[in-house]
């Protein structure tokens, strides 16, 4: 429809001299010129969002090239992080962004999923919507705010809980190591709270995508509430909680100033959830600024090209997952 | 049913209720400890006075509540205009173009870029060319996180015009541009401030992109192309200060932006909420 | 809400943005060093009494920071405690000059429940307990120097900077002035590849970590010590005494040293009697053909005053003032200071 009319309403400008009288033709010249004008006004404007990408990508690229062409592979598979006698790798980094993401993830999703599924499957109109808000609210408070928390309460009561777990769990490498607080365990809880908005409003969309009659069909078979859930209303619209999912850990993965303030800024692989740690994002806010060496600075860009990749591939991902789900719900 | 399916079902339904009350545990707490450890240093002293030197008690956050004001005004007054005009194209314009279908992507993708990494690039594309950290550059950063998501939240508040608004005002013989700017950008300027306020706050409260950039600044800033306070950069410096005062006031400090950015959030939901359900 | 809310928003925030110019007729933005930040803040402060034009903001990211910031131009002056090295110097186009403002000492600072007070430390040893080699803070090689108090079994927290620290170089500088392995290891730097340790953000970050963390050992200059009220640890110099941090052992550290001409000299493990073994001087990054004239000048005035009237504010933050003969070689490099070829200072 709209198609026809913009063909329509443009044919009519690009054929002035068909109008007899002139005030008419100049007007309508002035109008099409005016409209070609603001149209390419927008259209400048909706480049400006590619060039927003191309400006990303190059100035990542060009100022990370030297540690790219000196390093290659080598760089994230080095554990190296040595700026007195300047070698660079991003192992230990890329290590403590993922192990921290998925960490967060292991403990959001159940919780994110069981929300949802309370909201969409189990609470009445009335307890629904404070508990939305409440959501909400938890997505609105700012990064920096949700650190200072970590260092004032969370931090105090990881170390407090640790020699509990190393008195009955110790023989388990995942809880060894000293009481510091700043641990990977901290920076895991911090991120699973800041994603659980994200995962939980997303799946909750793809919950509420089920049609009733699959939930009537299931209860007509003599299904329970539970089984309902459990076998008709969460299989149906796997990829949309999958994408859901990614996008949490896309979120995750970038979240910067929550998990400096908690990870305890040590760039080394180990297995306890006790020992701190350090991730890409937390490594570039600490060192980007004070970076002397070209090497350095170089190095850093190419975390944060690496940073912007990944966070970009899995965006990718959960965009094509979602419109897969777009289109299923369509055709049924 | 037998007993035992029965006894599953129960339990079942019991998770999602406890899923409920651990993640809203945190909230709980967060906002005591907000409430609690914020309103001690809280005082007339604390909004109007710059900070003291270090270690000296006393002083407050008044230039960065003024500086987080003017950084995210400016990344506003970079940002809005871009993001309408982009959303505008991919509306009306560029619909079903590819063009459209690639920026329409790209602007879905930009929304999870990792704010340190625009703080980055801002730094590289906007401070060493100024030669200073600058208020402008943070706008600058800030303004590259709220475009693409302003530009999606415009496109869509735009379809949900009736076409049959459209059609009308081009019946009228009026130009197509007059008819996008006064008829359909009009019936749609409630989602779309809707949209505005949601990313306003969304960047008020961020501190990444502005480490780089605005860097801070110790008493009000000089001129917009000079380092300026923010209450975001502020309360984490405080935050990690070994200085009682220092670490009270981040408390303050993230009262502050809790009311101010939560706050202008619940406003908005409500108000775009209460419209939508006059609607309907 | 429409239009011209919005409206309203802008003016709102135009003049607000606008409304900061009036204040100040000259700003001028410093970055680095957060040793000497409380000194530096304190000065900065007192000095708009003396010259109200002039306010100069100076943001505490770390020596790291304060010497890159100020090759990349994009502040008017730096700081640093670690000094730059040749190849970093002869990389700018302008000469870049390191000026001495005073001289701190590296608290050794602990968090032991139990211990206020008291704990003694060899250089040998703190090099091991950074190394990871001592882990908990009743190993007996800490407790054969310390038989006049308990330590409790508690794992060591070690605690140290995350950012390019000036204070990271004083203390790795005298770590690998006492230890082989250490140097041969680690070595000295802003930055350096930490075998153990929690980082933190600069001095502020390392006092609130030790202060936060039961266990936990740090280093920090000495004003964030006492103004925290860490407790920190003697240390054996070079003499064999164990000496607490102070003002005056710090400008003992600084007597017997030979100053060169452009300043950058390490006065770790010092010889003297009562010398504290980890101090350091602490320096302002200016280019010596300043690019801007106003700003040059200012900053030239005001260092005039620092090392001059405003010496005694530093002993009140546990700083020592430059030795008499240092601060009349700084205000003779002072007046090189220069716009194009017109010095600033008579």
């Amino acid at each position: 429809m709209m198609q026809q009319l913009h063909k329509g309403h443009l044919g009519r400008d690009s054929s002035p001299g068909a109008q007899g009288e002139h005030k008419q033709d100049k007007r309508m010249l002035a109008a099409t010129i005016q409209d070609r004008a603001f149209k390419h006004i927008s259209l400048l404007a909706a480049l400006a969002v590619l060039a927003l990408v191309v400006v990303i990508v190059y100035q990542l690229t060009t100022n990370a090239w030297e540690a790219i062409s000196r390093y290659r592979l080598g760089f994230v598979l080095s554990s190296v992080w040595d700026p007195v006698f300047h070698d660079y790798g991003a192992l230990p980094f890329v290590f403590g962004t993922v192990v921290s993401s998925l960490l967060a993830l292991l403990i959001a999703v159940p919780l994110s999923l069981g929300v949802a599924i309370f909201l969409s499957e189990i609470a009445t109109a009335k307890l629904r919507r404070p508990i939305i808000f409440l959501v909400e609210v938890l997505a609105s408070i700012p990064s920096v705010i949700y650190g200072l928390w970590g260092i004032f309460v969370l931090v105090p009561l990881v170390r407090q809980s640790q020699p509990f777990f190393q008195r009955w769990f110790g023989f388990l490498p995942i809880f060894q190591g000293p009481p510091f607080g700043y641990s990977l365990l901290a920076a895991a809880i911090i991120l699973a709270i800041m994603i659980i908005p994200t995962i939980t409003s997303l799946s909750r969309d793809a919950l509420a995508a089920v049609p009733n009659h699959q939930r009537e069909a299931s209860y007509a078979l003599g299904a329970s509430h539970w089984e309902t859930i459990k076998n008709v209303v969460l299989p149906y619209n796997k990829s949309g909680i999958i994408a859901a999912v990614m996008l949490g850990l896309g979120r995750a993965l970038g979240e910067t100033m929550a998990v400096t303030m908690v990870i305890g800024n040590m760039p080394q692989i180990s297995a306890s959830l006790f020992m701190p740690a350090q991730t890409m994002a937390s490594l570039i806010a600490n060192e980007f600024g004070e970076a002397v060496s070209p090497l350095h600075v170089s190095a850093l860009m190419e975390i944060g090209l690496l940073l912007f990749l990944v966070t970009l591939l899995i965006n990718v991902l959960a965009k094509f997952l979602t419109t897969r789900t777009k289109h299923k719900g369509v055709q049924k | 049913m037998n007993k035992r399916r029965k006894l599953t079902d129960k339990l079942m339904t019991i998770l999602p209720i406890l899923s409920v009350l651990i993640t809203i545990l945190p909230l709980i707490s967060i906002s005591v400890y907000l409430v609690y450890k914020g309103v001690q240093y809280l005082n007339v002293q604390f909004l109007t006075e710059l900070p003291k030197p270090v270690g000296q008690p006393g002083g407050g956050m008044a230039n960065s509540i003024v500086g987080s004001g003017i950084v995210v005004g400016l990344a506003g007054l970079i940002g809005v205009p871009i993001a309408v005009l982009a959303g505008i194209y991919l509306a009306e314009y560029g619909r079903k173009t590819k063009l459209a279908a690639v920026v329409r992507f790209f602007a879905d993708v930009l929304q999870g870029v990792p704010s340190i990494v625009i703080g980055i690039v801002a730094y590289a594309v906007v401070v060493i060319p100024m030669g200073s950290f600058s208020a402008v550059a943070g706008a600058a950063a800030l303004a590259m996180m709220l475009i693409p998501f302003l530009t999606r939240t415009t496109e869509e508040a735009l379809l949900t015009v009736p076409q049959d608004v459209k059609e009308a005002g081009l019946a009228l013989g009026q130009p197509q541009w007059r008819v996008v700017l006064g008829i359909v950008l009009r019936s749609a300027r409630g989602p779309i401030m809707t949209g505005v306020m949601l990313g306003i706050a969304r960047i008020a409260g961020e501190t990444a992109p502005l480490l780089f950039t605005a860097l801070n600044n110790r008493f009000w800033h000089n001129g917009l192309n000079g380092p300026i306070s923010t209450l975001t950069v502020q309360i984490y410096n405080y935050a990690i200060s070994p200085f009682t005062d220092w670490n009270g006031q981040a408390w303050s400090g993230a009262l502050v932006l809790v009311l101010l950015v939560t706050g202008l959030n619940i406003l908005v939901r409500t108000l775009a909420r209460s419209r939508y359900s006059e609607r309907s | 809400m429409g239009k011209r809310s919005l409206v309203v928003a802008l003016v709102l925030m135009l003049t607000l943005s606008t409304a900061g110019t009036a204040l100040a007729n000259l700003q001028i933005n410093g970055a680095g060093a957060s040793f000497p930040f409380p000194i530096y803040s304190r000065w900065f402060d007192e000095y708009r009494q003396i010259d109200p034009a002039v306010q100069i903001n100076y943001q505490s990211i770390g020596s790291g920071g304060g010497i890159s910031q100020i090759t990349a131009r994009t502040v008017d002056f730096g700081a640093t405690d670690g000094p730059m090295t040749d190849e970093a110097l002869a990389e700018l186009d302008r000469k870049l000059l390191h000026i001495p403002t005073v001289i701190g000492a590296v608290s050794v600072v602990y968090n032991i429940p139990g211990v206020d007070s008291g704990l003694k430390l060899t250089g040998d040893i703190l090099a091991d307990i950074y190394l990871g080699e001592i882990t908990n803070w009743n190993d007996a090689r800490i407790a054969e120097i310390n038989s006049d108090i308990v330590l409790p079994h508690l794992s060591i927290a070690v605690a140290r900077r995350s950012d390019g620290s000036g204070t990271t170089f004083t203390f790795s500088d005298y770590l690998s002035s006492v230890s082989e392995t250490w140097k041969n290891r680690v070595g000295a730097g802003n930055a350096l590849r930490w075998p153990v340790g929690l980082g933190a953000k600069g001095n502020e970050g390392v006092a609130g970590l030790v202060r936060q963390l039961p266990g936990a050992i740090g280093y920090v200059e000495q004003a964030y010590a006492e103004q925290n009220n860490l407790s920190q640890a003697a240390l054996q110099n070079k003499a064999g005494n164990y000496i607490m941090p102070s003002l005056e052992g710090a400008s003992l550290a600084a007597a017997g040293v030979d100053m060169p001409s452009d300043f950058r000299v390490s006065i770790v493990n010092a010889a003297g009697e009562q010398a504290y073994p980890i101090a350091t001087f602490t320096w302002l990054l200016v280019y010596e053909n300043a690019f801007d004239e106003a700003v040059g000048g200012k900053l030239a005035e005001f260092l005039l005053w620092a090392v001059t009237e405003g010496a005694p504010y530093a002993e009140e933050l546990h700083y020592a003032p430059l030795p008499a003969e240092v601060a009349e070689m700084v205000k003779d490099t002072l007046k090189q200071l220069h716009f194009n070829g017109t010095p600033f200072l008579q």
